[in-house]
């Protein structure tokens, strides 16, 4: 709250809006009939989807560009930046949730479902009448109904990729200080070396999925332990190319000269989302790896 | 007055805005692209009325069906698919964009903000919403027909036993999920950033307090219900095995995730009515709200209660003994806070100069009716008596009389209320009195017998029911109808109301307080360019 009455920039109509709500429409039916069309030899819902994704790209690329105009423009107040700050804040804490989510899942069936239909407290007859054979550990192995997989090990690329991330979020830290210090030829370099740690990490992902698919038997029907572990680190590597995607929309308006050590919320927020990758992927490292 | 926003950003049209006095806008094009907080609103209630015609346009259908026992209208599947989507549309489709769109309109009027904190994103939440309910209707078109799964989808009959377009109800929700979240991002921020110089948290309207904690709570359980359907997705069609024993999940895992958003979003449908409510029963009792401070610590503690007592709703599904107590002692534990403002309500009233007009009328059969809805739900809350009303229709009798006597009925009030300053006009008394009157008797004939059915031991959710309940159903039906033709009258209203009648004064309620009532009525397009002095 300012104590001194300025103007609040607002914008006039904008078609960005109804057009991302329209490449939204697109999206959810190709979406949905690609998903009820699996299996089959139909396309058209990929097709539907295509186009609800080139829309929204569309959309945002329209759309940022206004804002990004504005923002070089100097029509934005400290007010104004503070409501974006504020926004990007609240958008991370819904995300944090959506993480939350999916975690609970795993420690419920980890602490109370695996138990109880080992026949813990008292549910000795669940195990004895429907899987006698069933045994309670975890990572879940072997489901009720004897489906078989491996264990993802933390050593090798999980670890490797834990060390990718958290020099990705260093790196990523200096070029913000290298900013604030008006340095351009090392705000450049750092952030280019975490975009590119970036970009890596999401390749080791990629290599490790297609590993636990054709030698390790870990693949999304493997049961409940396969489901935790794709669910998770799969949003999470979606965040991540999200994440890449804006450090190098960053990358490139840092070398075409724009924000300053006064005005780069974009940068800041870009900032704040790849460290709040970086510690969900931390959480997943420990629960879903390591223990 | 000079109540004009800088409102495009090459500065030639600065001037031209400038000299032309409140400019907006014409034809569909300033519905479609707008960015302006009051436009944004009336298209939130616009849809938010069409949608509620919707939705009871299925709950007429489900009546009709339930007039006499044995199967007589239409097949079960279309029943189920009828309940599933008449709650869905009514919770996500009627209600919460009803108070988005109250939220629109009244909060940067109520802190003297220009607008919204992000007028482009509000128009995206907006948009959103059209879109995910095209889709959710149209899958009810679908071979195999729409959701059936009840609106809580239960897991294994929204994996297992649902139907093919279950997918399509997945992508909606999810939609409607970003929609909901962004509007509540934009609201929040706006409350936080954009308040008058002066307005401290401890001097904001109590409309605009319940507002600020509905929008938190949006924020952190939406995204959980966002995981829910996702694993619906994945369980129902790749193979995954979240809510499904022989793959080493639970489906009690499902109700656990699904709760924990929708005890939230069960308070999320009734803190703004709360606002609404205080903000109504001052300005018709000439005297300030009694007890503002435990007000704004009461909504607060109801927020904060309602994340630790999800699993009040699944006393029957199996739990250990001690989280059987833990969940009945929260639950218990939120009739203090909700106390508190029912108390201070009537303690507002009390000695007050109080005339009756519709606002007012609504607003006190609203503390009436939504205390009744309190109390069963107390009584549900208690674990051993819930295991006897489980799934009957004492629940639908309780979640009816908390919902439509609480939420639908306080967003009348509130729409009552604030049509003048809207519209410039004032509604017809006599018509809207008689919407009122109706409502009230209908409404009460409608769900007041269900509580005895349901104690009798009738399911909900079930296109048939035993001889012995046909009398009851039968007057439920008729006041279901009655209910139903009565909201007619509201749309009546609206529209003579928009079109014209005798014209508002700047604040056309006696005791109504705050900086909307200092504004001529109808509100200028825009507004509060330069922020007011707060008093």
């Amino acid at each position: 709250m300012s104590e001194k009455p300025i103007n609040y920039y607002v914008p006039s109509q904008s078609i960005w809006p109804t057009l991302g709500a329209l490449g939204l429409l697109f999206t959810v039916i190709g979406a949905g009939m690609s998903v009820q069309q699996l299996g089959s030899n139909s396309s058209s819902g990929g097709w539907i989807l295509t186009l609800g994704f080139i829309v929204i790209l569309v959309m945002m690329f329209g759309w940022f560009n206004d804002v990004i105009d504005e923002s070089q423009a100097n029509l934005y107040s400290e007010q104004m930046d503070r409501s974006f700050r504020q926004s990007m804040t609240w958008f991370i804490i819904s995300e944090v949730m959506f993480f939350a989510a999916f975690f609970g899942a795993l420690f419920y069936v980890r602490n109370i479902a695996i138990p109880w239909l080992g026949g813990a407290s008292n549910n000795a007859m669940t195990n004895l009448v429907l899987w006698p054979n069933f045994e309670a550990i975890w990572p879940l192995t072997t489901t009720p109904d004897g489906v078989k997989t491996q264990a993802m090990p933390w050593h090798g690329l999980p670890l490797i990729n834990t060390i990718i991330l958290l020099t990705s979020s260093v790196t990523l830290h200096f070029s913000h200080i290298a900013l604030e210090k008006k340095n351009r030829g090392q705000l450049t370099i750092f952030l280019a070396i975490t975009l590119v740690l970036g970009i890596s990490f999401i390749m080791f992902q990629g290599q490790e999925y297609v590993e636990a698919y054709q030698h390790m038997g870990l693949t999304l029907s493997a049961g409940v332990y396969g489901n935790t572990f794709f669910l998770l680190t799969g949003f999470h590597g979606l965040h991540v190319t999200i994440g890449s995607i804006m450090l190098a929309v960053m990358l490139f308006r840092v070398i075409k000269g724009h924000f300053t050590p006064e005005n780069h919320f974009a940068f800041q927020a870009t900032s704040w989302y790849w460290h709040f990758v970086d510690v969900v992927w931390l959480g997943l490292f420990f629960f879903v790896y390591i223990i | 007055m000079s109540t004009l926003v800088k409102n495009n950003n090459k500065k030639a049209d600065i001037d031209d805005f400038d000299h032309a006095h409140d400019e907006k806008p014409r034809g569909i094009m300033r519905w479609l692209l707008t960015t302006n907080h009051k436009d944004i609103g009336t298209l939130y209630l616009g849809f938010s009325l069409l949608m509620f015609f919707v939705g009871g346009a299925m709950a007429m259908v489900i009546r009709a069906e339930l007039f006499q026992p044995g199967m007589q209208i239409v097949d079960p599947n279309f029943f189920n698919q009828m309940t599933t989507v008449h709650g869905l549309i009514m919770v996500f489709g009627a209600v919460m964009p009803a108070f988005v769109g109250l939220a629109n309109w009244m909060v940067p009027l109520m802190i003297g903000a220009p607008d919204m904190a992000l007028p482009r994103l509000n128009n995206w939440s907006f948009w959103i919403l059209p879109a995910a309910f095209s889709v959710l209707i149209a899958s009810l078109f679908m071979p195999g027909g729409g959701p059936n799964f009840g609106w809580t989808f239960y897991a294994p009959l929204s994996t297992t036993y649902a139907p093919d377009s279950t997918a399509l109800f997945v992508f909606a929700v999810h939609i409607m999920g970003i929609s909901s979240i962004l509007g509540a991002i934009n609201i929040i921020v706006t409350i936080m950033n954009l308040r008058a110089p002066g307005m401290s948290y401890m001097k904001m309207p109590m409309f605009v307090w319940t507002w600020f904690i509905t929008a938190f709570l949006l924020i952190v359980a939406i995204p959980v219900l966002a995981a829910a359907v996702t694993m619906i997705l994945t369980d129902k069609y790749f193979a995954t095995s979240f809510f499904s024993a022989a793959g080493g999940g639970d489906p009690v895992l499902f109700q656990h995730i699904f709760w924990f958003f929708g005890h939230p979003e069960v308070y999320i449908m009734i803190l703004p009515s709360f606002g609404i409510i205080s903000t109504i029963i001052p300005a018709f009792s000439r005297k300030k709200l009694f007890g503002y401070s435990s007000m704004v610590y009461a909504t607060a503690s109801i927020a904060l209660l309602s994340f630790v007592v999800w699993a009040h709703h699944m006393f029957t599904t199996g739990m250990p003994l001690a989280a059987e107590l833990f969940f009945m002692y929260s639950t218990i534990l939120i009739a203090v806070p909700t106390g508190v403002k029912v108390f201070n309500w009537v303690a507002t009233m009390w000695r007050g100069a109080i005339s009756f007009e519709v606002p007012m009328l609504f607003a006190i059969a609203f503390i009436i009716l939504f205390t009744i809805g309190g109390f069963s739900g107390l009584m549900l809350g208690i674990t051993p008596l819930d295991f006897q009303y489980h799934d009957t229709y004492f629940v639908v009798a309780h979640f009816h009389y908390v919902l439509v006597t609480g939420a639908i009925f306080s967003i009348m009030a509130g729409a009552y209320f604030w049509l003048p300053k809207w519209t410039g006009y004032m509604y017809d008394e006599r018509l809207a009195k008689l919407h009122f009157w109706l409502s009230l008797i209908s409404v009460n004939i409608l769900f007041f017998p269900m509580h005895f059915l349901g104690l009798a031991g009738m399911p909900r959710r079930i296109p048939d029911y035993a001889l012995q309940f046909a009398d009851f159903n039968q007057l439920v039906s008729l006041g279901g109808f009655a209910f139903g033709i009565s909201q007619l009258l509201f749309v009546v209203v609206v529209v003579k109301c928009v079109r014209g009648g005798a014209k508002a004064q700047e604040k056309p309620w006696d005791g109504a307080e705050g900086f909307e009532w200092e504004l001529p009525s109808p509100v200028p397009y825009h507004t509060f360019s330069t922020p007011p002095k707060v008093k």
